[in-house]
This record gives C-alpha cells, sequence and structure tokens, in this order.
C-alpha cells in the first residue's frame, strides 16, 4: 500500500493487529520518553488534512448536497471538516452552485480574506464551467474565472459522495504536494 | 348590495363600475382578464380592491409581457386575489419603451418590488414610485434582459484580473456560440402508430406446435 505513519513516519498499516501495534509503539514511546519524533512536513499535512475547515459558501441546490455530506450519514466532521462561518477560520472553500456576476467581487472578497494555505473546490457543473446557464447574461462561466480551482467535483447536482470523495481527494493533493508554503 | 359571487357577476359588477377606462373585458378558462386604460389603473385597482363586492385585496404578482412586434410592445399584468370572494382577477395596461405605468405602490405595498422587478428586467418605467431602482442585475448592469431584443448571453462577462487584483468586466467572449438544437419534440412527432402497434391489427400467425403437454402433470 505504501501507505506511511503520518506522524512518525514509519511505514503504516490498515486498521488492524499491525495498525494496534504501531499505535501501541507511540503510545509507549510517549509514556517512557515523554516525546515522539516525527518529520515537520508529515506532521504539517497531517495537520492540514485532518482539520480541513470549509467556508460555508452555498450558492443554490448544490448547497443541498453540501450539507447532507455534513450532517449524520455521510457526517463529514470524522474528518475534520466542519463549516465556519467566516473566512478568517476556513482553510478550503466549497463553490456550491451557480456563481453569478453580481456575487463574484463578494466572492473574491471571501477568498481573499482566507488565510493561507487555502483551497478551493468547486462543486458542481454551474461552478465547475457555468453549466446549465453557460451561456447566461449574468452567470460566470466556471469560477476559475474568478479564483483558483484545486477540486472540481462533476454532477448536476454531485451526490453527497461525490462531495466526500473530492474531499479526500483534495486531502491526498495536500499529502501528495506536500510543501510548507504555497 | 349586488351579489357578486362567480366570475360571471363579477364580469358585469366591475364593467358597471369602470365604465369608460375599461378597453375589453373577457371570461376565458374561468378567468377574467380585464384590460384597461393604463393612465386609470391606480383608480380601477382601488376601486376592486375597495369596492365591498370585490376586496381584491392581494397582490399577487405583477408580470411584464414583451411583443416586440406590437405598436406599444409591453404588457404589464397585475394579478389580485380576493381571499374573502374566493376569486382572481387579472389587469392588463399597455405601455411601450417612453410611456410610464402609474405606480400603484400606493395602494399595494407589495407593488414596490413588483415595479422595481418589471423595471429591471423590461425597462417598464413606473410613474410616481418611491424607489425605482435595479433589484436583481448586476450592479451597473445595462440593459433590460428579458426583453425579446436583448441576447441571450449578454454584453459582459466578469473575470478576475491578477494585475489590478479585483474583477473586472470585459466583452463577452465565447469559445463555442450558442447552438439549438430543434428536435422534433416528443410531442410534436409522436405518430397515431406507436411501433409495435401494427403487430396488433395483424393476424395472428397460428403457434408453432409446442412440446405436447402431459395431462394430468
Amino acid at each position: 500500500m505504501g501507505l506511511e505513519h503520518p506522524l512518525i513516519g514509519l511505514p503504516g498499516a490498515p486498521a488492524g493487529p499491525d495498525q494496534d501495534a504501531i499505535l501501541k509503539s507511540v503510545t509507549d514511546t510517549l509514556a517512557n520518553k515523554g516525546f515522539v519524533v516525527a518529520q515537520l512536513d508529515k506532521l504539517v499535512n497531517w495537520a492540514r488534512t485532518g482539520s480541513m475547515f470549509p467556508m460555508t459558501f452555498g450558492l443554490a441546490c448544490c448547497a443541498v448536497e453540501m450539507m447532507h455530506a455534513y450532517v449524520s450519514r455521510y457526517d463529514l466532521d470524522r474528518f475534520g471538516v466542519v463549516p465556519r462561518p467566516s473566512p478568517r477560520q476556513s482553510d478550503v472553500i466549497i463553490v456550491a452552485g451557480t456563481l453569478t456576476n453580481k456575487m463574484a467581487p463578494a466572492f473574491r472578497k471571501v477568498y481573499d480574506q482566507m488565510a493561507e494555505p487555502r483551497y478551493v473546490i468547486s462543486m458542481g457543473s454551474c461552478a465547475n464551467g457555468g453549466g446549465y446557464y453557460h451561456y447566461s447574461y449574468s452567470v460566470v462561466r466556471g469560477c476559475d474565472r474568478v479564483v483558483p480551482v484545486d477540486i472540481y467535483v462533476p454532477g448536476c447536482p454531485p451526490t453527497a459522495e461525490a462531495l466526500v470523495y473530492g474531499i479526500l481527494q483534495l486531502q491526498r493533493k495536500i499529502r501528495r504536494t506536500g510543501t510548507l508554503w504555497r | 348590495m349586488a351579489d357578486v359571487d362567480s366570475i360571471g357577476d363579477l364580469l358585469e359588477y366591475v364593467t358597471d363600475r369602470i365604465g369608460p377606462a375599461l378597453v375589453d373585458a373577457k371570461v376565458k378558462n374561468g378567468e377574467l382578464t380585464l384590460r384597461v386604460e393604463r393612465d386609470r389603473i391606480v383608480k380601477v385597482l382601488a376601486l376592486l380592491r375597495d369596492d365591498p363586492n370585490c376586496h381584491f385585496k392581494q397582490l399577487m404578482d405583477i408580470a411584464g409581457v414583451d411583443f416586440p412586434e406590437r405598436e406599444r410592445r409591453f404588457d404589464v399584468v397585475y394579478n389580485l386575489l380576493s381571499l374573502t370572494g374566493n376569486m382572481r382577477v387579472r389587469v392588463v395596461v399597455e405601455t411601450d419603451e417612453e410611456t410610464p405605468v402609474p405606480s400603484v405602490a400606493e395602494l399595494y405595498s407589495a407593488a414596490s418590488w413588483f415595479e422595481r422587478e418589471a423595471w429591471d428586467l423590461f425597462g417598464i418605467f413606473f410613474s410616481n414610485h418611491p424607489d425605482l431602482r435595479r433589484i436583481l442585475t448586476d450592479y451597473g448592469f445595462e440593459g433590460h434582459p428579458l426583453r425579446k431584443d436583448f441576447p441571450l448571453t449578454g454584453y459582459v462577462e466578469v473575470r478576475y484580473d491578477d494585475e489590478q487584483k479585483r474583477v473586472v468586466y470585459e466583452p463577452v467572449k465565447l469559445t463555442q456560440e450558442f447552438r439549438t438544437f430543434d428536435f422534433l419534440s416528443p410531442w410534436e412527432g409522436i405518430t397515431r402508430q406507436l411501433p409495435g402497434d401494427e403487430k396488433a391489427t395483424q393476424d395472428v400467425p397460428p403457434a408453432a406446435p409446442g412440446p405436447a403437454k402431459v395431462a394430468g402433470s
């Protein structure tokens, strides 16, 4: 699998006796020495992927699917994904719905207020490329005209699972990119 | 007091009351439509609202309709509801791009935003309106998008400019023109005979002899 334990850089293992052994060794080290040694970039990535707070940015019907992903059935909270009402507290913004011309400056302002490192998930056809409203006089033909997008989730609207998958893909991207600064 | 409890009664009743301001009145599909003089619209709606036999106290909607081939191209449609009479009535006036329609915001407070919407999307001007601004379209938007001569894609599009650090407006540039696919709709294209129907009228050929059935099994 090539999984590595995110904290101590040991070869990781799926849930089971092997993983328990790793966790036990970490706990034992902590108990004996009072500290563990980890690689900084892995520690940073572990922290980043483990608490991605999305800015609440539901614009249209996609927002309903986004809510479904947050609440009990899919429960994004178990990935540390908790919606925040303020851009200052957010790491990621999920553009869920049709971005109109009138909304575009406000959206960019919200994005600019987010602290680095920040990520953008474009959710649904309208945010990806205008979708149904591509030829409309009042709709931005894709939110990537306004902000840089990390993950595109296709669908009209995408299911809650699709959004969860997109968030997991973003976690993978963060882990793979593995930089301290963007 | 006259007994008004059907659309037919209402038609007669309001025809008497409105008098010369009425251009046309008809009942179609059980719905009463009154065409009235544009300058008298406030009086007509006040009558419909306050008359004890009408009591059209609720303004459900104001709609605009564009007929580009007509001399006075716009219709302004007022949809009224009377809860006491359990009746609806549609009042229509005609106007064009320049001629203002008297605002009914004094009579119905709901009319204020409806008229703003009609102004925004059709460019129908309402005189005496307390605050006639755009309501739906973008700040600084030019044109009235629901007019028939407004291009679907409009004139401007937005983009974030990395040098100016702000969202900028640019003339529309489409990589692919809008295409209309004129498929025959399933409702137009349907024929009397559905595929497979012909089998029903044909003589059914005698069934091929199958395996002999064993009686009593």
